[in-house]
């Protein structure tokens, strides 16, 4: 599969790029070495999505790819083509907030808010693929997701009242 | 990747390569990916070869292979152990070989069991073996020219094998040490040993007075207990911020024991 490029005259590269995010469908021009997060903020204004520290440590970045959690800043636009992309602000329906984002914000596990969006979509990706977890699998999960304000306690317990609400309601 | 020679690099995952090119520790004028190679990402047993790892399955894909969980459970909790859960979705298994950094989790476990790993270039394909593949901190034998494909684990003998990363973090840490072993048992004794060591050398190494200690002879504590002090001494790792050389051939004298006695009691675990 080869992608449409663009040479400019100084011999630069871009390329023709179809996201889907948050469920709209967006074809964008990038250069070659443009990461996904920097597409996301800068040319789709979807600000929610964070950086720190840009190599893949902090996970501030974090988005779901085909419904799992990556570091947007370390995958490049060009292989996020074609791709199923969810953000933060892809959370909520209308005026409604996620029952994670409800529960952050009932348990103050939100403290500066900076860690805040990459925890709850790993957060989220963990409650999508296991309803029920364990603390410590929670976790787990949030393990790539610094926090340096609120120590992950009431992060744990957010998830965890979250996952409890959820399971209420399928029953 | 003959065009372009030492100037491009193979992008797979890219958790690595991008951060590097980021710190500037790394600037090639050109990366290929190899991402849209989906016959590259399958994990499956071949009767005629043993386990075949595709070079672009992910950590996480390692982790919840039906293939890996049912004949090398020890391969899906290393890679469940690795990094944090966003780079297991994105890092790859061959990645974690080319890269070559001392510390990587994958080759010890995959030295252990004997692997191979598969090079293309447009001149053929040559197998290597993993335990020959490193030469040095980030330096292996596959030419700039080359690909590597696919790890593959021939089918063996061994009747368990396990690997601990001994790290100063849970999650998202180097491995101060990393153990693997593989044995094969008949009632008490061990008939065949492979122990490999990460992040203790310049390059993943094997103990091997260690495993001749070990081989047909009856496993005691005490058995074990002089086998992990030889392994310790084989050892030759630097003093650095995550552990002195002293400590770290100690924990390998621990470790090695641990390991050992978890992989002859428990089977691949």
């Amino acid at each position: 599969m080869s992608m449409e490029a663009i040479t400019d005259k100084h011999g630069v590269k871009r390329y023709l790029i179809t996201l889907n995010v948050n469920g709209d469908s967006y074809t964008k021009v990038v250069k070659g070495n443009t990461v996904l997060v920097n597409v996301l903020r800068d040319d789709l204004d979807l600000t929610g999505t964070k950086k720190g520290c840009e190599l893949g440590d902090c996970g501030s970045c974090t988005v779901l790819m085909d419904g799992k959690p990556v570091n947007s800043c370390l995958v490049l636009a060009v292989e996020a083509d074609g791709r199923e992309i969810t953000t933060i602000e892809g959370l909520a329906q209308h005026e409604q907030l996620d029952r994670l984002q409800d529960s952050f914000v009932n348990h103050a596990a939100v403290q500066c808010g900076y860690c805040t969006p990459g925890m709850i979509m790993s957060a989220k990706a963990l409650l999508s693929k296991n309803p029920d977890p364990t603390e410590q699998e929670v976790r787990e999960a949030i393990a790539g997701n610094l926090c340096r304000c609120t120590g992950y306690v009431n992060i744990v317990k957010a998830v965890l009242a979250a996952a409890k609400a959820e399971g209420g309601a399928a029953r | 990747m003959d065009q372009f020679g030492a100037r491009g690099k193979v992008l797979a995952g890219g958790t690595d390569v991008l951060s590097m090119m980021k710190q500037g520790l790394l600037a090639p004028e050109v990366l290929v990916s190899l991402k849209n190679l989906a016959e590259l990402k399958q994990i499956y047993a071949d009767p005629a070869r043993g386990v075949v790892i595709g070079a672009l399955a992910t950590h996480n894909d390692l982790a919840d292979s039906p293939v890996l969980q049912e004949r090398y459970l020890s391969l899906c909790q290393t890679a469940h152990h690795m990094a944090n859960n966003q780079v297991r979705n994105t890092g790859t298994a061959g990645g974690n070989l080319v890269n070559a950094v001392p510390s990587a989790d994958l080759p010890p476990l995959l030295i252990a069991l004997g692997a191979a790993v598969t090079l293309v270039s447009t001149g053929g394909s040559r197998t290597v073996k993993l335990e020959e593949f490193f030469t040095g901190p980030r330096m292996t034998v596959k030419k700039d020219n080359e690909i590597l494909t696919e790890i593959v684990i021939p089918d063996n003998s061994f009747t368990g094998s396990t690997y601990h990363k001994f790290g100063l973090r849970r999650s998202g840490a180097l491995a101060v040490v990393g153990v693997a072993v593989a044995v094969a048992m008949e009632g008490d004794l061990c008939r065949d040993v492979r122990i490999a060591l990460g992040a203790v050398a310049p390059t993943p190494i094997r103990a091997f007075k260690a495993e001749e200690v070990l081989k047909n002879r009856p496993v005691t504590d005490q058995l074990l207990e002089e086998v992990g002090r030889c392994a310790a001494g084989e050892s030759n790792p630097i003093s650095d911020i995550r552990g002195s050389k002293e400590y770290r051939q100690d924990m390998i004298r621990v470790f090695t024991r641990r390991m050992l006695k978890k992989a002859i009691s428990e089977g691949h675990v």
